[in-house]
């Protein structure tokens, strides 16, 4: 799904390279999780992916796309929700089909060969994606008048109403309180077991890089010259966090993390 | 909506006091009562002087326009791109608190007295309030919000239609209630300088100077309407489309 070869990325020419020559596979339907300090690169590395920023060198892959801009296939949830505020949650969440319908199916903006839903099939899909995420109540609200977790549950209900092949999340719940953060983490993993689509959430908590992903990358200080991978088979499983093996599974991501520094 | 008309109301029928007051305190031809007024506003308006109220309102709203379609552009260039905006911004801060009517003059020579340089100068003022008011907005737009829509696959076309116009409108509307008094003072400036055409001719040239005071108040009291109903219409357009500030900022 995601091949990345030889990647290097600098801010600036004369910046210390925040990946210098890093390579990096994900086939598709793996459940990834990207872990580290902070200013190791984990958000850097989701927006290259995502096509939001050029890498320095070196090509990165996704599904049959060498990448050079926004991909639409790819969906991208972040930390601060990128709802527009002047909208309501219906609008926000029929934001993206609208773009396709503005664009039709021109590969570039939209999928090609893939019309773009009409007015009709649009609002049914909306519908259906509000009552999914269990905001329908809410959908002549504001963004401002409805609470960070469903804010949270329209961004996402807006991405995956593109049926995307690809998720990617930078940071989505670090902002929620601890009920609501764990309430979508485990939606997260529901979806992903319903649509069965390739996820990768990066994010700076270890107990949720240890729920959400089956294979954890683990970055360090700049710069990251080889991915280091710790397979974590469990994760996604029911009740998964209150065993013995996520426990350990914390502690040696910890382990791993105090080394990196 | 019931409150607002009752207030519009009680706002009207306080003015109605106040200028009563006023006219029996001073007992002077300048200052007639307003039942000498009203008739007059309504026998003229059927006749000349509201051919001159079009043609004050004709010249406003182009010059509102015009305005418009420049500065909000030009504000959403401003806002986005800090490059651009750093060099332009001392010269805006400079240019922003001059009273554009100083340039009349200027105005006048280089765009000839006819209808051209009126609606420019109006235009002018209004220009700078949206650039200011545009760009201030679009500045506040942040990267995260941009990067999500970019994400589902809005390109530069898509952003304006579904970010950058939106965000703009409220500004806009914003920046024209607050200047569209001023705009309405200079024109009436503006009008003094050779047309035979609008308020501001009617009330100086027609009425003030050959002492026809009940007429002039009938002048004044369409060019008071004039800027009322535009408040009103901007200030309606405001509260829809920035409804959501209403719920809170996110």
């Amino acid at each position: 799904m995601i091949t990345i070869e030889n990647l290097t990325f600098r801010y600036g020419p004369r910046a210390t390279p925040v990946f210098l020559g890093f390579s990096w596979h994900v086939a598709p339907g793996e459940a990834w999780s990207i872990i580290g300090p902070s200013g190791c690169g984990k958000t850097t590395l989701l927006m290259l992916i995502a096509g939001l920023r050029r890498a320095t060198s070196g090509t990165i892959r996704v599904g049959n796309t060498i990448i050079t801009r926004p991909r639409p296939e790819t969906g991208l949830i972040l930390q601060d929700f990128g709802l527009l505020p002047w909208a309501t949650v219906w609008d926000n969440v029929a934001l993206g089909l609208r773009v396709r319908r503005f664009y039709g199916p021109d590969g570039k903006h939209a999928p090609r060969g893939q019309p773009p839903p009409s007015r009709k099939e649009a609002r049914r899909m909306v519908e259906e994606w509000l009552r999914r995420l269990n905001i329908y109540e809410q959908r002549d609200k504001f963004p401002g008048a409805i609470s960070g977790g469903q804010r949270q549950r329209t961004a996402i209900a807006r991405t995956l109403a593109l049926q995307p092949d690809l998720l990617l999340m930078d940071e989505p719940f670090s902002s929620l309180d601890a009920p609501t953060r764990e309430d979508l983490q485990n939606l997260i993993l529901q979806l992903r077991a319903e649509i069965g689509l390739t996820s990768v959430i990066v994010t700076h908590a270890i107990e949720e890089a240890a729920i959400l992903g089956r294979k954890i990358l683990v970055l360090g200080q700049p710069p990251n010259t080889a991915p280091l991978v710790v397979e974590n088979p469990g994760a996604g499983a029911p009740g998964y966090r209150s065993t013995v093996d996520f426990l350990d599974k914390c502690t040696e991501l910890r382990t791993l993390m105090g080394l990196a520094h | 909506m019931g409150e607002r008309l009752l207030n519009l109301g009680l706002a009207l029928t306080i003015f109605a006091v106040c200028w009563t007051a006023l006219a029996a305190a001073l007992r002077r031809d300048i200052m007639p009562y307003p039942w000498q007024v009203l008739p007059v506003f309504v026998s003229e308006m059927r006749g000349d002087l509201w051919d001159h109220t079009v043609a004050s309102t004709a010249r406003v709203l182009k010059a509102i326009v015009f305005a418009t379609l420049i500065a909000t552009p030009v504000g959403l260039g401003l806002g986005q791109i800090r490059a651009l905006n750093r060099v332009f911004s001392p010269l805006i801060g400079l240019v922003h608190p001059i009273p554009k009517i100083v340039f009349l003059p200027v105005i006048l020579v280089i765009m000839g007295v006819g209808e051209t340089s009126k609606v420019f100068l109006i235009a002018l003022i209004l220009f700078f309030q949206i650039l200011v008011v545009v760009r201030d907005e679009a500045a506040s737009l942040r990267p995260e919000l941009i990067q999500s829509v970019r994400s589902l696959g809005a390109g530069r076309r898509a952003l304006f239609r579904f970010v950058y116009l939106p965000a703009s409108l409220p500004a806009v509307l914003t920046a024209l209630r607050v200047s569209v008094g001023t705009a309405i003072a200079v024109l009436f400036i503006a009008e003094q300088y050779s047309t035979r055409q609008g308020l501001g001719y009617y009330i100086v040239t027609l009425t003030w100077q050959r002492l026809r005071y009940e007429k002039m108040y009938a002048g004044i009291l369409a060019m008071s309407l004039l800027g009322l109903v535009l408040y009103l219409i901007v200030d309606a357009l405001e509260r829809v489309v920035g409804r959501w500030r209403q719920a809170g900022e996110s």
